[in-house]
């Protein structure tokens, strides 16, 4: 990533967490990690991080509590954190998922392959472009 | 990219739009490019229903008539084209720029290399990217917008 900030994932299975994990680390990508297992706790997080906001929210659409779209609802209402590009890593395939969630101004959408190899990739090519793009903070 | 749509291009430099379009082809991205000078005439292109719609937008901020920043505030309040990725092209470092544009949700903001073969490999990441993530189909209605042609049928 551009910025050394870090990478917010809010995924509730622990599972594809640690996968995400694992695939920063094989990719040298440094930015530490922060995981919250749904859309509330993420939430949670943003409200009390002043200082240490993602420079990128990866999220998952189907979890407890608060699923992805409702997340994504109440970040882009909100002037503080709108402005945090927030990509879509999730195994829905769905349509209206997408159109969804691009109306919600998603910065990306990404079917997680089930083949950790070409997980990597993905998440390679994801590093590469957020590294190419420049992020909203200030000395980002 | 991920689909055979065309790029919107919104940029008034007649060479800078022409060094995108030699990138685009010494990389074999297949996508038509449709080049608008301004934000006027890329809402026109776009409020033109016979025209297709652009799977992703690549915007240039300060151009006359309607810039970048104004195009934005248009199409991201427009139910219509807010799906549609915008991803800012500019030699624009300013901050107030890059902060503006991300409470607009753009979708990137690459500051263009000034070298092109630099301008090459950042247009093959761009692609790389909108290759790899899903686009929005274009024609589907949200159960919201729907919901507003409903009503306003209803009148």
């Amino acid at each position: 990533m551009r910025s050394s900030k870090p990478i917010m994932l809010v995924e509730d299975d622990n599972v594809d967490a640690m996968t995400v994990k694992r695939a920063l680390k094989d990719l040298q990508v440094t930015n530490p990690l922060i995981h919250q297992v749904n859309g509330e706790d993420a939430l949670t997080y943003l409200q009390n991080s002043n200082g240490n906001k993602p420079c990128v929210i990866l999220l998952d659409l189907n979890m407890p509590k608060m699923n992805g779209i409702e997340f994504l609802k109440v970040v882009k209402a909100n002037p503080e954190l709108r402005q945090i590009p927030v990509v879509v890593l999730t195994t829905s395939k769905d349509e209206r998922d997408k159109v969804e969630t691009f109306q919600l101004s998603v910065a990306g959408y990404i079917v997680k392959p089930a083949d950790y190899k070409k997980f990597v990739d993905a998440i390679k090519t994801l590093n590469l472009y957020w590294s190419l793009s420049e992020l909203p903070g200030s000395a980002a | 990219m991920r689909d055979s749509k065309p790029i919107l291009l919104l940029e008034d430099d007649t060479v800078d739009a022409m060094t995108v379009k030699r990138a685009l082809k010494d990389l074999k991205i297949t996508n038509p490019l449709v080049r608008t000078a301004n934000g006027e005439e890329a809402l026109a292109y776009l409020n033109d229903e016979n025209n297709a719609r652009p799977c992703v937008i690549l915007l240039d901020l300060n151009m006359p008539k309607m810039n970048g920043i104004e195009f934005l505030r248009v199409a991201k309040a427009d139910e219509k084209l807010k799906r549609i990725p915008a991803i800012v092209l500019t030699t624009s470092k300013d901050d107030q720029d890059r902060v503006q544009t991300f409470q607009l949700n753009v979708a990137g903001f690459i500051v263009k290399p000034v070298d092109y073969m630099k301008f090459v490999d950042a247009m093959k990441i761009v692609n790389l990217y909108w290759t790899l993530s899903e686009l929005p189909n274009s024609d589907q209605e949200t159960s919201n917008a729907k919901l507003e042609t409903d009503n306003a049928c209803r009148g």
